[in-house]
């Protein structure tokens, strides 16, 4: 499946809120939706984003402290 | 300071807003009821529209309460039902039989009830004595330091008689020792500059129903960045909307101390209050109430057979004032100054009987007048000449 989109999987809606926060500020397109499953089972969100941004988004998780769980391509 | 709903309008005087804050702040029931119309689904359950929406408001007021007390990092503010929930997570959480807890003579039952109950369990509890004007020397705290002491428990202001406790002093002298320190704000956040950080707190546990001006049944506890999730044992276990595969307690914040559905329409609520508050600013809220309060016990000082407690600085205190009118029963005072003078307020012991020892007058209690962001000065004009009245009868 090639796509544009990769997904930021996290442990909470609360972390990927803040994460949501934290690209909007940078200026990053992300939204939050339903985790996909089969990447996992929860039933909680994940913050997709766009292929191309990971690296800056890498950084900016660096720099904020955020957990992430990963970040998976899809 | 207007809310929309003035004092002329019901007629009455509301002088309890230490038990809870109204009117409040016109966009408090807005936004709750935009929640209930336009929002309303579960925040951190499904992933759909709603939802989102949901949580972020959620997260907005984390940010909110994050700002306001110099947390740091908004995913470790708590969110439960009020203080009392907060103090409760933060006491059964960390103290463990043998530990050794230190407080003060002032403290409301929030505190006192569940360490008696981890008292029984073997939790060592020391509660140290404060003046008659409720102030605590932090100097008897540190004596009191042993080598098993694990936590000090203050309150920052005293619900009966508006006394400040000196939480930085007390805050840093922990931080020395190494302890682990908590902080009731219920009387206190919205009026008072609070700075975890500064003020070196562990433990913030806080209510949104008072000086917040939000709803009651929001509240929680602020956990410091010295604490980590697996030192704190939470209070309640259960669904989280995250890690659903498990079966256990999921070990990060929030999720780990926030099982079951939030009171989001309440937290909506809570958002929209902390917007006003930073509107308004804290400052210019405490200078507005002092302003009131100075009048109310210059006025009340004057009537002579009227008593007051706690400090008659006004640095030293909130705008919570405890007193007693000689040979008139505080049930009398409450009941006569809601029948006939049309005001409200609280008397009796205030859930806090340490606090009604350390100033003497326990086991009647007092009256107890606390100001908000919306009382006036023609408020204080009433409530004085009714308490003058009352105090003439019973000379």
């Amino acid at each position: 499946m090639n796509s544009e989109f990769a997904v930021i999987l996290v442990d909470s809606t609360s972390h990927a809120m803040r994460i949501e926060k934290i690209l909007t500020m940078h200026g990053l397109t992300c939204k939050l939706v339903p985790v996909p499953r089969h990447l996992s089972s929860d039933c909680g969100v994940c913050v997709r984003v766009l292929k191309q941004d990971i690296e800056e988004i890498k950084t900016l998780i660096d720099t904020h402290h955020v957990i992430v769980r990963s970040i998976e391509v899809l | 300071m207007s809310s929309g709903i003035s004092s002329l309008e019901t007629g009455l005087i509301y002088l309890d807003n230490a038990a809870t804050s109204w009117p409040k702040p016109p966009g408090v029931a807005a936004a709750m009821h935009h929640f209930l119309d336009q929002i309303g689904a579960n925040p951190g359950r499904s992933g759909h529209r709603l939802s989102v929406k949901a949580g972020r408001i959620i997260y907005e007021t984390r940010e909110a309460v994050a700002s306001l007390f110099g947390a740091p990092d908004p995913l470790r503010v708590v969110f439960g039902m009020n203080a009392t929930d907060g103090i409760n997570l933060a006491l059964h959480g960390i103290l463990k039989p043998g530990d050794h807890v230190i407080t003060s003579g002032i403290e409301h039952n929030a505190v006192m009830r569940p360490l008696h109950d981890l008292e029984t369990g073997g939790v060592e509890v020391t509660q140290i004595p404060c003046f008659v004007d409720g102030s605590l020397d932090p100097a008897q705290v540190e004596l009191s330091i042993r080598s098993n002491t694990k936590l000090i428990a203050l309150n920052h202001a005293s619900n009966v008689c508006g006394t400040i406790l000196l939480i930085r002093e007390v805050g840093q002298m922990a931080r020395q020792k190494n302890l682990f320190f908590l902080v009731d704000v219920a009387q206190s956040a919205g009026v008072l500059p609070i700075d975890m950080e500064k003020d070196c707190i562990d433990f913030l546990a806080f209510t949104g129903h008072k000086s917040l001006y939000g709803p009651m049944g929001t509240g929680g506890l602020v956990i410091g960045k010295r604490i980590e999730p697996e030192a704190l044992h939470p209070l309640r276990q259960g669904g989280t909307g995250s890690r659903s595969e498990r079966e256990i307690q999921p070990e990060f914040f929030p999720d780990r101390y926030e099982s079951g559905t939030m009171n989001a329409v309440g937290l909506s609520g809570l958002l929209a209050a902390l917007q006003w508050l930073q509107q308004q600013g804290i400052d210019q809220i405490r200078s507005h109430e002092m302003t009131l309060c100075t009048r109310l016990i210059e006025g009340l000082l004057n009537i002579p057979n009227v008593t007051v407690y706690g400090p008659t600085e006004m640095s030293r205190r909130t705008a919570t004032v405890g007193f007693n009118i000689q040979n008139m029963e505080p049930s009398t005072v409450g009941l006569r100054l809601d029948e006939e003078f049309g005001i409200l307020c609280r008397i009796g012991l205030h859930c806090a009987p340490s606090a009604h020892r350390t100033i003497g007058t326990f086991p009647n209690g007092c009256v107890r007048f606390s100001i908000g962001a919306f009382n006036t000065e023609r408020d204080i004009e009433r409530a004085l000449k009714a308490v003058n009245e009352l105090a003439k009868e019973a000379q």
